[in-house]
Order: C-alpha cells, then sequence, then structure tokens
C-alpha cells in the first residue's frame, strides 16, 4: 500500500507548504498584529512597530466610536436567519431533483444558478423603491428576504449534490416500509445528509456574513450588519491603521473562527458535485 | 396470504416499451423467481408488483384486491434490496424496528418482535452496531430481517446476493431457502444467476426483453425448454446448437444438446473434433472441443484424461436432444 | 423511476423555491426595464414620462462604457486565471505528505472567510498604501520608494485582492477532487512509465476537469458582480480605470441621480451576464453530467 516517502523530501514539501500558507495568512496575521498597537506605532516602518508595546486602546476607541455588539448581532440575525429559510425551502426542492429526477431537472438547476447571474446593480433601483414602498430598507427582515433569495440557488444546488450521492434505494426502503413522504425526508433523508446540511448550512452563513452589495446599499443605521459598519472605515480620517485594524479583526472573527472550526463539515460539502 | 397476479401489465418509459402486455399469477406462499439477462425488465417487473413504480396499463391484484394504484406502503410486501439500502444512521435495532415504527407499533411490541427477528437471523449480538460495522452477509441478513418483522404478505427479492463472494452466497442461499420453509411466505425473487434460480425456486419465471419466455418448475425448464432462449440459458454450461445438415437429418432448424448429454469416445461416434480446452475440476472435466459443426462443450464425469490437441468423437444421447423450429420454438 | 404519485409529490416540492426564484427575477427585472424606458432623475423630478431608447444611447455612449466592459472582462479573466493556476499548484502542494497539513490548510482557508469590505480596507491602506503600507516600507527599507499601487495600477491592485479572497476556494475545491483521484490509476501510470508531467497531464488534470469546471462556473457568478471592493478602494477611479459594469451602473443610479439611465445600464448588464451565463451553462452543463 503505502510507500515510504524520504524524510528529505518531506521536509522540503513542508518548508514549501507552510511558507505558502503563511504568505496567504500573512494579511490576516498583520492586522492581528495592528490592531494591539498604538495609532502612531501603527505607522511606523514594520520592525519598529513590531517591537513597539501592545495596547488594546484601538478597540475600546472602535467600540466608543460605533456599536459592535448591535452591527455583529445584525450579521447574526441576517445570516443566520436568511440561511435557515433557505434551507426549509431548498431541502424539498432538492429532494425532489435529486430522487425524482425529470427531463428539466438540469435545466432546471441552471436556471435557478443563472439567477445568480443577474447583476446586483442592475436592479437595485428597482429593489430599493419596493423595499421603501414596503417599508423594508433599514431593517433586518428586509435584508434576510433579499439575502434567502440571492443564496437560495447555491444552496438548492449543494444539497442537490450532496442528496444525489444517497442511494434512492435506501428512500425507496424507506417507501416500502410503510413511511410516507414526511417520514421519509424527516427520519431517513436528513439524518443521513447531515453532513452535507451542515455544510451548505455554514457555507451560506459565511457567504451571507460577508454579502456586501444589498447588506450596504438596503440598510443605514438601524438594520447595518458588520459589513456597512466596516465600510464606515473606507475614508480615512487622520491616523487609523489600529482603528481599522481593530475594526476589521472584530468583523471577521467570529466566522473566521466558526470556520476553522467547522472546517472538516465546510470543506466535505464544499464540492458542489465536482468531485465524483 | 399472498397470491399476486399480474393481467394485461405494460411499462414504458417515454416511447420506450420495457415491458409488453404480460400475464403472470404467482400463487400464495411459491417461492417465484424471475430470471433473465440484464435489462430484460426483471427488475421492473418486481418494482411494478411493489409499487415503486407505475404500471403503464394493467391490473396489479394482491390476495384479490386491486392493488394497481396503492402506494408501496400501502401493499404489505416487503423488499430487500440489492444494494441492501440499511439506514446508514440508525443501529441494526432501529432499522429492523423502522418499518414496525412507521406502522404505529407500540414500543414494547416493536422491541419484542425485533428480538425476535433477530434471533432467528443470528444478529442478535449485533443489535447495538451500524449497518457499517456490519459484514456483507450480516447486512444481508439485517435487511432480511427489516422484512421480516412486518409479517408482509409476500417478500420481494432484488438480487440480493450478488453484492456477496460466492462462498457467502451459497451460504445465503440456503438460509434464504429455509426461511421460506419456515414461514411459508410468497417469494418473489429476481436473479440473472440461473444457478440460484434453478436451486431456489419452486417456479421459474424467464423473461427476455419485458416477455415471458417460459413459466415452469426447474426441473420442467431443464427437460422440456419451450424455445431456444430459455434451452441457452437454463443450464450450466449452455447447452450446446448445432444447425445445418445435422439438424436437418433430425427434421428440425437448430437442434440442442446439454454438455451432460453427449458421449465421447477414441475410436468413433457422430461427430470427430479435436480437443481445444480441458477444464479439469476433478469432479468433472469440461471439453471444449471443436468439431466441423462447431465448438462443442462437452460434461464428462470424473477425471477424463483429455489434453489439447487430442482427436476425439462425440454422440449425442438421442433421448436428449432437442429440436427447434426455424422461429426458435420447440418442436 | 418513480411513479405518478411521487412526481406529484415532487413537483409541489420544489414549487416554493421555484416560485420564489420566479418572483425574485421578474418583479425587479420588470421594474428595471419599465424605468429604462422612462425619463426618471431624481434631480429634476419635474420631467418624466416615456424616453423611448435614449436611456440606453446615453448609456452606452458614456464614455465610461467601453471601459467598464473591458475591466469587467479583464477583472474576471484575470482573477479566474490567477486563482486556477495558483489553486492547482496550491492543490498539488497540499495533496504532498507534510508535517501540520491540518494547520496549514486552515492557514489557506482564511481569506475565505474576510468579508470583501475589510479585504478591500485592508490591502489598500496597510498593504498598498504608497507611504505607510507594507509594501512601501519594505521598498523603503532596500532604498526604493513607495509605488502607489491603487493610483497607477488600479484594475491589477482589485484583482489582486479579489484573487486573494477566492484562491482558497479554488485550491480547496481542487484539493477535494484530486484526493478522489484512484491512487491505483495513477500507480498503472507509473507502472506504463509515464513521468510525473506526463502523470499530471494524461490522469490528473482530465480528472480535474469536473471541478476546475465547477470553480470557474461559481466564481464567474460571483465575479462578475465585484463592487465592494471597487466601492471602498478607487470608486472606479482613477478615471475609469478600475471601472467595471455593477459600479457604473451603482454610480449612474445613485450617484448621478439618473434612475432611468441606470436602470437602462441594468438591463445591459443583465443581458451580458445572460449570454456569459448562456455559454457558460452549455459548456458546463455538458461536463457536469458525465
Amino acid at each position: 500500500m503505502a510507500r515510504r516517502i524520504p524524510t528529505a523530501r518531506k521536509t522540503l514539501t513542508t518548508a514549501a507548504a507552510w511558507t505558502t500558507g503563511l504568505v496567504i495568512f500573512f494579511p490576516i496575521l498583520w492586522i492581528v498584529i495592528l490592531s494591539f498597537k498604538s495609532e502612531g506605532d501603527a505607522i511606523a516602518p514594520p520592525l519598529t512597530m513590531l517591537s513597539a508595546p501592545w495596547t488594546t486602546e484601538a478597540y475600546t476607541t472602535v467600540q466608543e466610536r460605533s456599536d459592535y455588539f448591535k452591527h455583529f448581532w445584525n450579521s447574526v440575525v441576517i445570516s443566520v436567519g436568511s440561511t435557515l429559510i433557505g434551507l426549509a425551502i431548498a431541502i424539498p426542492a432538492a429532494w425532489a431533483m435529486a430522487f425524482v429526477p425529470g427531463r428539466r431537472t438540469r435545466d432546471l438547476l441552471m436556471w435557478m444558478l443563472s439567477t445568480k447571474m443577474m447583476p446586483a446593480a442592475g436592479v437595485l433601483v428597482p429593489m430599493y423603491l419596493l423595499f421603501r414602498n414596503f417599508g423594508l430598507l433599514d431593517t433586518r427582515i428586509g435584508l434576510v428576504g433579499v439575502l434567502t433569495l440571492i443564496n437560495l440557488p447555491i444552496i438548492v444546488w449543494m444539497l442537490y449534490t450532496y442528496f444525489r450521492e444517497i442511494p434512492g434505494e435506501i428512500l425507496e426502503a424507506a417507501r416500502m416500509d410503510g413511511a410516507t413522504l414526511r417520514s421519509e425526508i424527516l427520519y431517513v433523508l436528513t439524518p443521513m445528509a447531515v453532513p452535507g446540511i451542515a455544510s451548505t448550512l455554514l457555507l451560506n452563513i459565511i457567504l451571507a456574513w460577508n454579502e456586501a452589495f444589498w447588506t450596504l446599499r438596503l440598510t443605514a443605521a438601524n438594520a447595518a450588519p458588520l459589513t456597512a459598519f466596516i465600510a464606515s472605515y473606507s475614508s480615512p480620517e487622520g491616523l487609523f491603521y489600529a482603528k481599522l485594524s481593530a475594526a476589521s479583526v472584530m468583523a471577521i472573527a467570529p466566522i473566521l473562527i466558526l470556520g476553522w472550526f467547522s472546517q472538516k463539515q465546510l470543506v466535505r460539502g464544499l464540492t458542489f458535485g465536482a468531485v465524483k | 396470504m399472498g397470491q399476486i397476479e399480474l393481467s394485461q401489465v405494460t411499462k414504458g418509459f417515454g416511447d420506450v416499451t420495457v415491458i409488453p402486455p404480460l400475464d403472470l399469477r404467482i400463487e400464495d406462499g411459491e417461492f417465484v423467481v424471475f430470471v433473465g439477462p440484464s435489462g430484460c425488465g426483471k427488475s421492473t417487473l418486481l418494482r411494478l408488483i411493489a409499487g415503486l413504480e407505475d404500471t403503464t396499463s394493467g391490473r396489479i391484484t394482491i390476495d384479490g384486491r386491486d392493488a394497481t394504484d396503492l402506494s408501496p406502503a400501502q401493499r404489505g410486501l416487503a423488499m430487500v434490496f440489492q444494494s441492501y439500502a440499511l439506514y446508514p444512521h440508525m443501529s441494526v435495532r432501529k432499522n429492523i424496528a423502522f418499518p414496525l415504527k412507521m406502522a404505529g407499533v407500540p414500543e414494547e411490541e416493536r422491541a419484542r418482535r425485533v428480538e425476535a427477528a433477530a434471533k432467528v437471523l443470528n444478529l442478535t449480538s449485533y443489535l447495538d452496531r451500524r449497518p457499517g460495522q456490519l459484514s456483507g452477509g450480516q447486512r444481508q441478513r439485517v435487511a432480511i430481517g427489516r422484512a421480516i418483522v412486518r409479517e408482509p404478505k409476500a417478500f420481494l427479492f432484488d438480487e440480493p446476493l450478488s453484492n456477496l463472494d460466492a462462498a457467502l452466497r451459497m451460504g445465503m442461499r440456503l438460509e434464504i431457502t429455509e426461511l421460506h420453509q419456515r414461514l411459508k411466505t410468497t417469494m418473489i425473487y429476481v436473479t440473472h444467476d440461473q444457478v440460484e434460480a434453478m436451486t431456489m425456486a419452486d417456479k421459474i419465471v424467464v423473461l427476455n426483453a419485458g416477455r415471458i419466455e417460459q413459466v415452469g418448475s426447474p426441473l420442467e425448464l431443464y427437460r422440456r425448454p419451450r424455445n431456444l432462449f430459455v434451452a441457452g440459458f437454463i443450464g450450466s454450461p449452455k447447452m450446446n446448437f448445432v444447425t445445418g445438415p445435422e439438424a436437418a437429418r433430425r427434421d428440425a432448424a437448430t437442434i440442442g444438446v446439454r454438455p451432460e448429454h453427449i458421449g465421447i469416445s477414441r475410436d468413433g461416434g457422430d461427430w470427430k473434433g479435436t480437443v481445444g480446452v480441458a477444464e479439469h475440476l476433478g469432479s468433472d472435466t469440461f471439453l471444449h472441443v471443436t468439431t466441423e459443426h462447431g465448438m462443442i462443450t462437452v460434461r464428462a464425469g470424473g477425471e477424463v484424461d483429455a489434453a489439447h490437441g487430442d482427436t476425439i468423437w462425440l454422440t449425442p444421447d438421442p433421448a436428449h436432444v432437442h429440436r427447434f423450429d426455424a422461429g426458435g420454438a420447440r418442436l | 423511476m418513480a411513479t405518478q404519485h411521487s412526481r406529484a409529490a415532487a413537483r409541489l416540492m420544489i414549487s416554493p423555491a421555484v416560485a420564489l426564484l420566479l418572483i425574485w427575477m421578474i418583479v425587479p427585472l420588470t421594474m428595471t426595464i419599465w424605468f429604462s424606458f422612462q425619463q426618471y432623475n431624481l434631480l429634476y423630478p419635474d420631467r418624466t414620462g416615456f424616453a423611448g431608447w435614449s436611456n440606453y444611447v446615453y448609456f452606452v455612449t458614456d464614455f465610461r462604457f467601453a471601459p467598464a466592459i473591458r475591466n469587467t472582462l479583464v477583472l474576471v479573466l484575470g482573477v479566474l486565471a490567477i486563482t486556477m493556476i495558483g489553486g492547482i499548484l496550491l492543490a498539488l502542494l497540499l495533496d504532498q505528505p507534510f508535517w501540520g497539513q491540518g494547520i496549514v490548510r486552515l492557514l489557506v482557508l482564511a481569506p475565505f472567510f474576510v468579508m470583501p469590505t475589510v479585504s478591500a480596507l485592508v490591502w489598500k491602506n496597510m498593504f498598498m498604501n504608497p507611504v505607510n503600507g507594507f509594501f512601501a516600507h519594505i521598498a523603503k527599507a532596500f532604498g526604493g520608494q513607495g509605488f502607489d499601487f491603487l493610483g497607477q495600477a488600479p484594475l491589477f491592485s482589485i484583482i489582486i485582492m479579489v484573487a486573494w479572497q477566492w484562491l482558497p476556494f479554488a485550491t480547496l475545491i481542487l484539493l477535494t477532487a484530486l484526493q478522489s483521484l484512484d491512487r491505483e490509476q495513477m500507480e498503472a501510470a507509473e507502472m506504463d512509465g509515464a513521468g510525473p508531467l506526463s502523470r499530471f497531464v494524461y490522469i490528473t488534470l482530465p480528472h480535474l476537469t469536473r471541478a476546475i469546471t465547477v470553480v470557474i462556473l461559481i466564481q464567474t457568478i460571483f465575479l462578475l458582480s465585484v463592487y465592494a471592493e471597487i466601492l471602498v478602494t478607487t470608486n472606479g477611479g482613477p478615471g475609469t480605470a478600475s471601472m467595471n459594469l455593477p459600479f457604473l451602473v451603482y454610480l449612474a443610479s445613485i450617484v448621478d441621480n439618473d434612475v432611468g439611465m441606470g436602470a437602462a445600464g441594468g438591463v445591459i448588464a443583465i443581458i451580458l451576464a445572460n449570454i456569459v451565463a448562456f455559454f457558460l451553462m452549455r459548456a458546463i452543463g455538458k461536463n457536469l453530467d458525465a
């Protein structure tokens, strides 16, 4: 079976992989360091900056300037809410496409995906007016609705590719065993698809958390999630590297930590049927 | 009870007709085997009976009741799938209990019946394992257990042994036959393996391209195949077919002789030939002989001393020569 | 492979998703098309009425239109090129055995979790700033000058930012595909005397086709609508150097307050996206079937 890998080669690979990994990760590492420095030190050359004293003052300032926890909570509500609703709509749809495929199933799937091709900017004005007329501007419920719709095709596709790997015979066995459609989906399909559903859930929370068109354009103060919180730092005022770093760390940390912890589940389903 | 009747049943997918009008009657308690080459429609036929596919036209009755439009759950049949189709996220106990749970059987009764089924199938010590931790044969038994707890009107088996290795297959074959003798429940069993068909069936249904070629007991099919297809399909090694003058001499378009019905001699006989491959099994010897009538396979009992290139004479046993007309039907 | 009963159930189960997406597609689209034929400028509320094709004419003849189309394509193709080549190389590297695989995988995955606004702001200020940015500090340490990335090479800089965010995605999918490659196939090729390069070209690459297709499809969907990165860095500038189509539509309708022209731009963007989608889906639909 396995061949012995020469240690020299493994050492070389290790060095190359770690170097690449660190280079890719470097920008994140860098802002974490900067966020714990004073503004004056943050703009100094790297070596001077690194040896400067550590401080949490940037975090305090950011929290005073805008209420981080409010934006954080908005992000949580919007991303988790839109993902859960999306799953509730997509699980039955994906069941139908995977286990009762028709001649048009693939066209339907492609059509769903093509709705994601519609550039958001193209329908910005009507969406803005609709939101205004229905009183949805700057509300979390409005954003949950929009993000549910824009991520629905991705959710359906991920679930579909995952469900397709589940042998249809098992669902037929359930039918023979007297299960109704509801029991079939609830007791047999869903538990079997837990890894796929988990990975779909995670990916979509991440996509919704990071969505930065509608969340910027349809919110003002109340429903603004972290994407808007951070965008307010785009026009610099004086020295702001440390503050920007702190705000950035605060905006990405929750999803980064979630992503790292659930890395296995996320990656397992993150294939979109690319692996057969 | 488990009497199943199909009348004028057809099945088509789009423009393709998989099963042309078909009639079949399966008596209560019978062990019926559907056999045929792959793609002959035998699995489709089983799924029609199960209710996993709709009939395009025709009627299916179970115990005299029209079941054509009933859902699988309402038909009261149990099925064992080729892939076993166990629920991977449930323990063996829960797998076997699932149909009972769906039927709303109370908890204690469920436990009692699962224990009983497990005992019959030697699964008692595996009840708390997941299917993934079991061997192929054990999974097969769990699938059977799931079928028997419901006390169905009939069992449907869809090539249940094809994923097992040869040794296990023989064991499971015996177990299923024994189960049938004990339960006396109707069983419908689909296979492409004519050995399984011959050894297990009360009644064999030979299918080809969706049509029934012949229905009968294993020995009827062996002794009096109704046409060339059945003659060629039943029996191993395959029946030898000879056409041309040799057949004409016997007033037939084709004659067939089974390998076990051919005598061999070094000195003389009907057909002269040269031994090609000789397979020595110990109990039998199979000789593949090239003759002027084509390649003939001969089964000789015991150890026969014949080698590649030897010249021998073959003589078919006249009592066992099957004659067929130009359309392939038995004369 | 199903019964009437299950087909009816399937239609019922799929209808909420289809209905929602239909509404989502049709309502704003109809409104956009309607506005695109109206005179509708928030600065001149008294000028209303049917505008004919004039909004389209204004949009297409706008001096920013041609650069926006070109930049959109350059952006998509540039990011795709970097992430595909980088992703394949990285996946090949991470597929080798080495110490600390788990941690390196986390490091590589990280940029995928970073929201576009954060990534753009961090690259713009902490790295690409010509005075205090990291690159400027490095250049100065070697006696050089800070390079004004966003001023001198705005589109390139944005491509780098976006590629950084999408590289992990491409790498992960390709890595998963790579790991599903049958070892025996590789060994057979090795027995047949294929060297590492031939094995890559004749075995690995064909095996990855499906994964590559999927990565291209998903990334294109997202890359066609890059917006936040431009908003917080260059605002499309200098001039039109980093203006893409979504951003131009945004400028026309929100900044210039010309809803009619913005809507016309939106319709054009949708048509172009659908042309891309059509060819992509056709090419890819085939690959996804196999």
